[in-house]
């Protein structure tokens, strides 16, 4: 089903009565997600672009089957909705909203983590642009029009990147099992790692575009996986090059901050793992094609 | 956001952490008083900018008579402190910071940040206070302590205790060093920092345990819960062009170069310098607008980057998903007419509404040089500023 997310998956949309929620909740529905419902607290009871509104995410989940959500509600409460979501039994919560304070990721974090295993939450993002199978379903903000559906996976921080990716393989003729976008911030729901993991075990995935940046330790950490455990071949990209050392460069997470954290020392890190590195920004898509050549 | 020294040093005593006695001046005469008002015959003047390093540039002075002090606060007051992390233009010294001197017995290094691999906050420590962490970690990496902290128990005091141990305090220390550790952990969560540094947390010759010095970063995303730290912000020690454009909400990091960016996207912003550099140029700016940027956005992007006289050329660089190419267009024409635009410019405009976008550009009065893809979009803007600067060389001769 490639990952994360197909036509048959079930969303709630947290906020969906919210100026932004109602908007991208109408392209997702417009491009095949099957929306089941909404959740906005008092209220419940309504009905929102046709589908019916609750007050809480546990009530929407009894009475829609809904198995995953998309957050939309401001970075102030955003948290607490992530958290409801994990406390209802949803296997899948992506957040795309930006401006959540780092401790209360790490409250987020470690309530997720406190779940059993097997019936933990998945959760992706926040600050980022979600997940989208091109051609099925969308639970996120791309632009769906500059994906082939295909078989190279997407991982990246960065919402604008991942599109660049997505749009230059298209010139090369090559499409997108899955595009998932993790986020920017220093503390998120599912790193690099996890999400190459996923795609490792995917039969509807051949390859797949990673896209890093500055700061944090996520993309050494997926190098070392690659290094030892993934067969599948990947493309790298890591922004910020031109970064100084500790300066924010716009993501909360996209500052150097420690050794092991700059553009060169994490694209060494992926090519001594075995991934082939995009000289540039603008070299993804052809870079991706000769690595499927040669596969083939 | 950081904040000063004395205010760091404020917000953490409210939690129980034990600082020297001292208070803020801005002139001679305050100094005076304010040494007064700390008693005793030896204080300590600290220059407050946002920065480290401080004592090494000058900036802190021990002083042990009246006439001394007045000299130390006269001779600091109104420069421009000059330190390894300021970078050469230094940052301004408006705000002085009087203490009472401490009989040192030892120093220690006391920080709390952000772990992004156990995704917990952390306490580092290190028997080596005084000195440069950085320093510390490539020196003498065996000596520092680090401890991931369970974020729904919070830091225990017997945790503290054992760092200080660790660290070598004398048994009749120990609680006091872990009250102190306990206290500002509770602050570094409280109030949403980012960092805390305390370098040196000291013993004196008393056997009391306190903060010497204090450095606080706070999370800008926490900021609307803690108004009363909002307001701590001291425009006077930020980049000029950053004040600017944070005023105006705008995502702006001022860099050396000659090329202004106006671009959608953290990680497509830090591509684009990439690409830039790769092209033989250099950005003149970071600049992220945001999603669903509207004319007016675009057109005070512009003006942001065009607050540096330095900028030779624009690159405006957009992949719309939630934002509209036709949008960012006519924001570009509202500049062109409204600020005006003395230096080439070059648009690459893709995504969302892109045709739309595109015929909106075809009517402007300002040459403008399109690109459709990044890489030619960065080639375009190198060689257009080269062109540029040359012309201008001619001029002047």
């Amino acid at each position: 089903m490639s990952v994360l997310l197909d036509k048959s998956t079930r969303v709630l949309v947290q906020g969906i009565t919210g100026r932004i929620g109602t908007f991208h909740a109408t392209d997702m529905i417009a491009q095949g997600t099957t929306v089941v419902g909404g959740v906005t607290p008092g209220k419940g009871g309504t009905t929102h672009l046709g589908l019916p509104v609750f007050n809480t995410v546990r009530e929407a989940v009894k009475e829609t089957g809904a198995t995953a959500s998309i957050v939309f509600v401001p970075g102030g409460a955003a948290a607490d909705s992530i958290m409801e979501a994990a406390d209802a039994g949803l296997a899948l919560c992506v957040c795309i909203t930006d401006g959540l304070p780092t401790q209360d990721m790490i409250r987020v974090k470690q309530f997720i983590r406190q779940q059993p295993a097997g019936k933990r939450m998945r959760m992706v993002g926040p600050n980022g642009a979600g997940v989208i199978t091109p051609g099925e379903a969308m639970m996120g903000i791309m632009p769906g029009h500059i994906y082939l559906p295909g078989r190279v996976g997407i991982v990246a921080r960065s919402g604008t990147l991942s599109y660049e990716a997505g749009s230059q393989m298209r010139l090369h003729g090559i499409g997108v099992s899955t595009s998932v976008g993790i986020g920017g911030d220093p503390v998120n729901g599912s790193s690099h790692k996890d999400i190459l993991e996923l795609f490792e075990a995917d039969p509807a995935t051949d390859a797949v575009v990673l896209i890093g940046e500055i700061g944090g330790p996520q993309e050494v950490e997926a190098a070392e996986y690659i290094r030892t455990t993934m067969k599948k071949p990947v493309v790298a990209y890591i922004a910020g090059l031109s970064a100084p050392k500790g300066r924010k460069m716009g993501h909360a997470g996209a500052i150097i901050s420690a050794v092991g954290e700059s553009a060169h020392e994490k694209a060494e890190a992926l090519r001594v793992a075995g991934a082939t590195i995009a000289p540039t920004p603008s070299d993804i898509g052809a870079t991706m094609a000769k690595v499927l050549k040669k596969a083939a | 956001m950081d904040i000063h020294e004395y205010q760091g040093k404020a917000l953490l005593a409210r939690y129980g952490v034990a600082i020297p006695k001292g208070n803020f001046a801005d002139s001679a005469k305050q100094a005076i008083e304010r040494a007064h008002e700390i008693g005793g015959g030896k204080w300590v003047v600290k220059a407050q900018i946002h920065s480290g390093a401080r004592g090494k540039a000058g900036g802190i002075k021990v002083v042990s008579s009246e006439a001394e002090l007045a000299q130390a606060a006269e001779s600091l007051l109104g420069k421009r402190l000059v330190t390894v992390q300021t970078g050469p233009a230094g940052k301004l010294v408006s705000r002085l910071y009087i203490e009472a001197a401490t009989d040192i017995a030892k120093e220690y290094y006391l920080s709390y940040v952000i772990d992004r691999k156990s995704e917990r906050s952390m306490v580092v420590a290190s028997a080596a206070g005084g000195m440069d962490i950085e320093e510390v970690a490539a020196k003498q990496p065996e000596s520092i302590i680090r401890l991931s902290v369970d974020p729904g128990m919070g830091l225990q005091p017997f945790q503290a205790r054992g760092i200080a141990v660790k660290l070598g305090f004398p048994a009749e220390q120990i609680g006091k060093a872990a009250e102190l550790m306990v206290a500002a952990y509770k602050a570094f969560v409280d109030l949403d920092a980012t960092m805390i540094e305390i370098n040196p947390m000291v013993a004196d010759t008393a056997g009391k345990v306190m903060a010497l010095d204090v450095k606080a970063s706070f999370d800008d995303n926490a900021m609307f819960r803690h108004s009363d730290i909002a307001e701590l912000r001291d425009k006077s020690q930020e980049d000029p062009r950053e004040t600017h454009a944070s005023d105006q909400g705008l995502a702006y990091v001022g860099l050396d170069g000659r090329i202004g960016c106006i671009i959608n996207g953290a990680g497509l912003a830090m591509a684009t310098l990439d690409m830039i550099k790769l092209a033989g140029g250099e950005p003149a700016n970071f600049l992220d607008i945001g999603g669903g940027a509207s004319p007016e956005r675009v057109a005070k992007s512009f003006r942001a980057v065009l607050q540096d006289p330095k900028v030779e050329t624009i690159l405006v660089n957009i992949f719309a998903g939630i934002n509209r190419c036709d949008w960012v267009a006519e924001g570009v024409i509202k500049a062109i007419e409204e600020v005006g635009i003395p230096v080439p410019l070059v648009v690459r405009l893709e995504g969302t509404n892109q045709e739309q976008g595109l015929a909106i550009l075809k009517g402007a009065k300002h040459p403008i040089i399109t690109a459709s893809t990044l890489g030619e979009a960065a080639d375009k803007a190198v060689a257009a500023w080269k062109e540029f600067t040359k012309e201008n060389v001619k001029a002047t001769a």
